[in-house]
């Protein structure tokens, strides 16, 4: 059900999402967003960067995080403002299961225009990835 | 050498039109896995008040980054896009980006500071339609690694 803006109250929790992310999954985000870096799809290149392995691109971590909020929200055009801060690199390692990214959310402050801020959390393999990552949702 | 710190506050001029299309849009929402019938089915877009399919709101950065190309491209500026990793990224959204828009993105420097040899640049995209109504604004911080990094 679509939440609204009465209905929700700081500590609302939006539902938990995972996502997992392989390494075509990559190989699709940077044809699709046209940021073919070789950090994230090239082995060779990533490590002599010094990177663990080849890593997500931020941008997709962002999205996906993104989709459990514009779910939640029911409408992308919800989110009004959206912004994160890249802390940790998802490491994608060249396995048919990928990383494992999971995504959850509450609701930290609501405003008096009608707008939620939500405060999201994402992790994988332990570490949080993104930090400072807010958004502010128009509801209904 | 640190970049010059003086580029903060300089506005570059606006890109070409990137015209938005479904089926670009349909790539993109493939490329995140995202299902939401509004990013593909104009009716189901239409049902909630858009006139035509809507963006993902992170498709801004298609957008978005071909203003920062016009910094990168700054040989003035020098900025060695190899060694820039993307320290954080934020969008604030008049409305979502739609299939027929066509969008112009001016990329402008706000900050340029020098920190443990690391060049961490923070830059803002207005998006635009080409008639100058206003769609959001992108702004990214990008961190070049210094050499000894």
């Amino acid at each position: 059900m679509t939440p609204t803006y009465d209905s929700v109250e700081v500590g609302t929790e939006i539902p938990a999402q995972e996502f997992v992310v392989t390494r075509a999954d990559l190989v699709r985000y940077a044809g699709a967003s046209g940021d073919f870096n070789p950090i994230h799809w090239n082995q060779r290149f990533a490590t002599s960067v010094g990177l663990p392995d080849v890593i997500a691109h931020g941008m997709l971590t962002m999205a996906l995080a993104g989709r459990a909020l514009t779910s939640w929200a029911g409408d992308p055009a919800a989110l009004v403002d959206y912004g994160v801060r890249f802390t940790r690199p998802v490491v994608v390692p060249d396995e048919e299961t990928g990383a494992l990214l999971q995504v959850t959310g509450r609701v930290a402050e609501k405003r008096d225009d009608g707008t939620v801020r939500v405060d999201v959390t994402a992790t994988s393999g332990g570490d949080k990835v993104l930090s400072q990552a807010r958004a502010v949702v128009r509801l209904r | 050498m640190p970049l010059d710190a003086s580029f903060a506050g300089r506005t570059y001029p606006p890109t070409a039109s990137y015209e938005v299309c479904r089926e670009k849009i349909r790539e993109f929402a493939d490329a995140i896995g995202d299902p939401d019938p509004a990013y593909r089915d104009p009716e189901a877009a239409r049902t909630l008040g858009h006139p035509d399919v809507v963006a993902p709101p992170t498709f801004a950065v298609i957008v978005a980054f071909r203003g920062l190309d016009t910094i990168i491209g700054d040989a003035d500026l020098g900025l060695d896009y190899s060694r820039v990793v993307h320290g954080d990224q934020r969008f604030s959204y008049r409305r979502p980006l739609r299939a027929g828009d066509r969008v112009t993105a001016t990329a402008v420097v706000e900050t340029v500071r020098s920190i443990g040899g690391n060049d961490i640049l923070g830059v803002r995209c207005d998006l635009a339609t080409e008639d100058g109504a206003a769609v959001g604004s992108a702004w990214s911080t990008l961190v070049a690694r210094g050499e000894g990094s």
